[in-house]
């Protein structure tokens, strides 16, 4: 695996598609910031903040459906739409990511 | 003295220089008892020891010893070393002069001076007495020899030395009378009995412990006693003691004739007096003190049985150390105006087998007092309440005493009581709950983990929560260790006031698919669903998969399908998609697998290199007997299971964990069969097997229990001649239970099949998350050993199937993903910017 920190005109690569195993969340290094890019079993793509607000969890390690993101460590929720926290903690920064060509392309 | 001007003091002379020097205050307590030592100990722990100088005046040569525990000791079922309170060193430790064996005479309260019967001469500031009680013998002819010596054979039951006396005295005897059925004589009496001595009990009143029981509760004890073999004579005195150098036998007032060769008189206590006589201090029935404990000398107090305060003299323990607080603060100024005004005594105690609690009065005194009783004689339980004025001012509860915390703190405090006064008795099933709820005031903390208040729960029903989940959403009660949830729901319920929407998710096994388990279980067969993601889109509203319900499926496909489940690592827990569990700064654990708790030389080196290798922050032994290496970076865990070469200990998921076992019969004195490797077998047969939440194991083998499997999901007990107990539903976690004995099985692999039955019925039927403890109350202990040991539905073969299905299915994860990642970057880190391990080293 590459991680290939290349900015592009509207983003930056942070590796490939396959990186990022269906249903599952992989973190990665973007323009010096650790993010959280997951790939939904439906296809779609979300990213965010790689620590969670509340405790600093790993939420790359957390599990997800169509709505929300969970933290590992004490299951509080995140939406995809807009980060807020669905239990009350701080919201989760969310970011733009989409596939270009297989590679996966984040704006910060 | 020329030495004081030295640098360095010459050993011998440094404790009288310090005399001499010393500017503490002088106290000495006379009597080294219950409340004499305790009071020392409140002193010190006020800070007392930088103020005082302490002299400790004892009248028995011993430490200090817990009293009531001399009928353990008599009976057989303590070791004298195991009530010592305090001993020699600890006096020594604490710089209290410790005057053992050293009887105190007389005070002079003039010249403010103890004089001792070792000749010495004790100045003090404050004095304290202390001199507790002395058994009463009743006058009787012959009971005392020419010298006013106890004649032969008979002992009071007061101190160690004559408990030492007669449990020497149990090796030769054969028939002893006890005189006194109170608490102390229905104790030597079940004590002796319980070493083969035939016993006669012989009380002067009509019934038993006339002074705490009603006649009727006595006569229930009464009956309990005798049913023990123990012969009561009632409402009778002993005249004489026959007996010439030795007790023969006594003489009752009728004429009868009881032989014997031991006497036990434990015909009430007397309090000690005569030092404060003798020191003209005001004694009436006990030395007469005021609020403050103290005598009519400025400078000295009294305290415990020897005192009597607003005309109450005490026999029991407590108010004595309630005593000794007051004292305590008011003597080092902590609260100089702390006031003693008397305690409402009540006790719990077992009395020659029998529970038996009372507090306050026994019977009514006044015509407007209530008065419920329950008497069930053929059970030999007596219950009953004396209410005034709406308050409890008296309890006996003899034969049945689960209701005592509640009676005691509505006694103590003068909680107010349930309108219908048998709920203060029995447990009614209607609404028995709702009473508490209302009554907890709104800030008394719900849940724990998240600090949730009665109030919040409250405010969120108010603000439009109309079920518990979405309360529990809401507010968060219940989500950390999901011990308050039934008190939440009772919350949620009665702030509702009927006013809550039927909860339907309440009943379905994951919150994203709408059905309860079993007709989930039969939907998954039926559309032969083997993944989560097929279980979502064939049941799910709209297909829609949830975070929250994945891992509770996963679990149920693997345990339908066994090896033939498709997995998905999307929809396992982080733990399980790594093997280990997660920590706080997102590092793991790894506790390798080590059966019953037997390890060896060989793997703890390898366990000590792997955890120097990868520089482990701490290394921890487990309350479930194993190691576990904590800190772990996720990108070391393949490596370090290469190197450990160890299978997985499980220690991270809803599965089946571990088995403690004790030594067994192999090492231990008193083991009555080989647990360890029992404990071995179930281990090997159930590692890995998931289930609804985890499962923890014990075997031991006796009932003494090292190995605590009386609070397991499973836990084993053997009880000698190749049976074993099997125990479920125990807890030691979140909540405390202790386990239903669902049977006892003859040989291991009765065990075996019995525990894996059962293990499997749990998998079946119980709720996500929903531990042992819960489960089996939910389904009845009586259904369950219907089910599993009479089969009384068919299920059993259906159940051995099931669960051999998932032994075979199993597979060490450790040696699996070590060899090859199941998904690309399954070990990377998540959090790229922060070094691990964030966690202390140690």
């Amino acid at each position: 695996m590459s991680v290939t920190d290349v900015a592009t005109a509207t983003g930056v690569v942070v590796g490939r598609v396959e990186d990022v195993p269906p249903g599952e969340g992989r973190a990665f290094v973007a323009g010096g910031e650790q993010v959280a890019v997951f790939r939904l079993r439906d296809g779609s793509l979300h990213a965010t903040q790689a620590a969670c607000p509340h405790a600093g969890g790993p939420l790359a390690d957390g599990q997800s459906d169509v709505d929300v993101l969970v933290c590992p460590l004490h299951q509080y929720a995140y939406r995809w739409s807009d980060g807020a926290s669905t239990s009350g903690a701080a919201p989760v920064r969310v970011f733009p990511v989409r596939e270009v060509d297989g590679d996966l392309v984040v704006t910060l | 003295m020329t030495a004081i001007l030295g640098a360095r003091l010459a050993g011998a002379s440094t404790l009288h220089l310090d005399e001499e020097l010393d500017p503490r205050g002088r106290l000495v307590v006379v009597g080294n008892g219950m409340a004499g030592a305790r009071f020392v100990e409140e002193v010190l722990e006020r800070g007392g020891g930088e103020q005082f100088r302490i002299t400790v005046f004892g009248d028995e040569p011993h430490g200090n010893y817990n009293r009531i525990m001399l009928s353990p000791v008599l009976a057989g079922e303590s070791h004298e070393d195991d009530i010592v309170l305090n001993s020699h060193d600890w006096y020594a430790d604490n710089g209290i002069d410790l005057r053992a064996g050293v009887r105190v005479q007389r005070i002079d309260t003039a010249a403010k001076q103890v004089h001792a019967a070792d000749g010495s001469v004790t100045a003090y500031d404050h004095l304290v007495l202390a001199t507790g009680s002395y058994s009463f013998i009743p006058p009787m002819n012959g009971v005392r020899t020419a010298d006013g010596e106890l004649l032969g054979g008979v002992y009071g039951f007061r101190t160690i030395d004559e408990t030492r006396a007669m449990l020497e005295a149990t090796g030769r005897c054969t028939r002893a009378v006890v005189m006194g059925g109170g608490l102390l004589g229905l104790e030597a009496a079940r004590a002796l009995q319980g070493h083969g001595l035939q016993v006669e009990l012989v009380h002067a009143m009509p019934w038993l412990m006339n002074a705490q029981l009603s006649r009727e509760a006595g006569s229930i004890l009464e009956r309990s006693v005798e049913a023990l073999g123990i012969t009561v004579h009632l409402d009778v005195l002993a005249t004489e003691v026959l007996g010439t150098g030795h007790v023969e036998g006594v003489v009752l007032e009728d004429g009868r004739r009881l032989d014997c060769d031991l006497l036990v008189v434990a015909a009430g206590v007397r309090p000690h007096t005569d030092v404060a006589v003798r020191s003209g201090l005001e004694v009436e029935r006990a030395i007469v003190v005021d609020d403050q404990l103290r005598t009519d000398d400025a400078d000295v107090y009294a305290i415990g049985e020897c005192a009597q305060h607003r005309g109450s003299v005490y026999g029991l323990v407590a108010p004595a150390w309630e005593h000794a607080k007051v004292l305590a603060d008011v003597l080092t100024g902590t609260d100089p105006d702390a006031e003693y005004t008397g305690s409402r005594t009540a006790t719990k105690l077992k009395v020659a087998g029998v529970d038996v609690a009372t507090m306050g009065t026994s019977t009514p005194e006044r015509d407007d007092d209530e008065f419920l009783v329950i008497s069930e004689p053929k059970r030999g339980v007596h219950l009953s309440v004396v209410i005034r004025d709406d308050r409890l001012v008296g309890a006996t509860l003899l034969g049945d005493t689960r209701k005592v915390a509640f009676l005691t703190q509505a006694f103590d405090r003068g909680a107010p009581l349930p309108e219908e006064r048998i709920r203060l008795l029995v447990d009614l099933s209607d609404g028995a709950e709702e009473v508490g709820v209302a009554e907890m005031p709104a800030d008394s903390q719900v849940c724990n983990c998240n600090g949730v208040s009665k109030g919040d729960i409250c405010g969120a029903v108010a603000s439009g929560c109309g079920s518990v989940g979405e309360v529990m959403d809401r507010t968060r009660a219940g989500k950390g260790c999901g011990s308050c949830k039934s008190l939440v729901k009772q919350i949620v319920e009665w702030a509702a006031d009927g006013d809550l929407a039927e909860d339907p998710a309440a009943s379905w096994y994951v919150p994203g698919v709408p059905m309860p388990k079993p007709e989930l279980i039969r939907a998954i067969r039926e559309h032969d669903l083997r993944s989560v993601s097929a279980v979502f889109a064939k049941l799910a509203p709209d297909g829609k998969d949830d975070a929250r319900s994945k891992m509770g499926l996963t679990s149920l496909l693997k345990m339908i399908w066994g090896s033939d489940h498709v997995p998905e690592k999307d929809a396992e827990f982080i733990n399980d998609r790594v093997h280990g569990n997660i920590q706080r700064d997102g590092t793991f654990s790894v506790v390798p697998q080590m059966k019953g708790g037997v390890t060896t030389p060989a793997q703890l080196r390898r366990i000590a290199d792997v955890a120097e290798k990868y520089e482990v922050p701490m290394v921890k032994v487990t309350g479930g007997q194993r190691i576990d290496l904590l800190g772990v970076r996720k990108e070391d865990l393949p490596a370090m299971w290469n190197d450990l070469g160890m299978p997985s200990g499980y220690a991270y998921g809803k599965s089946f964990r571990t088995v403690k076992t004790c030594v067994g019969s192999d090492f231990c004195r008193f083991g009555l069969d080989d647990s360890t490797q029992l404990g071995i077998d179930l281990e090997t047969r159930f590692q890995g097997i998931e289930s609804p939440a985890k499962m923890k194991l014990a075997v031991v083998g006796c009932p003494r229990n090292c190995a605590e499997a009386y609070v397991k999901d499973v836990g084993v007990v053997a009880v000698g001649g190749g049976k074993w107990e099997v125990y479920v539903g125990g807890a030691a976690g979140a909540s405390v239970r202790k386990g239903d004995l669902l049977a006892t099985v003859e040989g291991r692999d009765a065990v075996m099949t019995l525990a894996g039955r059962f293990m499997q019925y749990y998998r079946e039927n119980a709720n996500w998350l929903e531990r042992t403890y819960d489960f089996v109350p939910r389904i009845g202990l009586e259904k369950i050993k219907q089910l599993l040991l009479e089969d009384s539905e068919g299920i059993c073969a259906d159940l051995d199937a099931g669960m051999q299905r998932s032994i075979d299915a199993y597979r060490d994860p450790w040696g699996q993903d070590a060899e090859e990642p199941a998904t690309p970057g399954q070990f990377r880190t998540s959090l790229p910017l922060v070094e691990l391990p964030a966690v202390p080293v140690r």
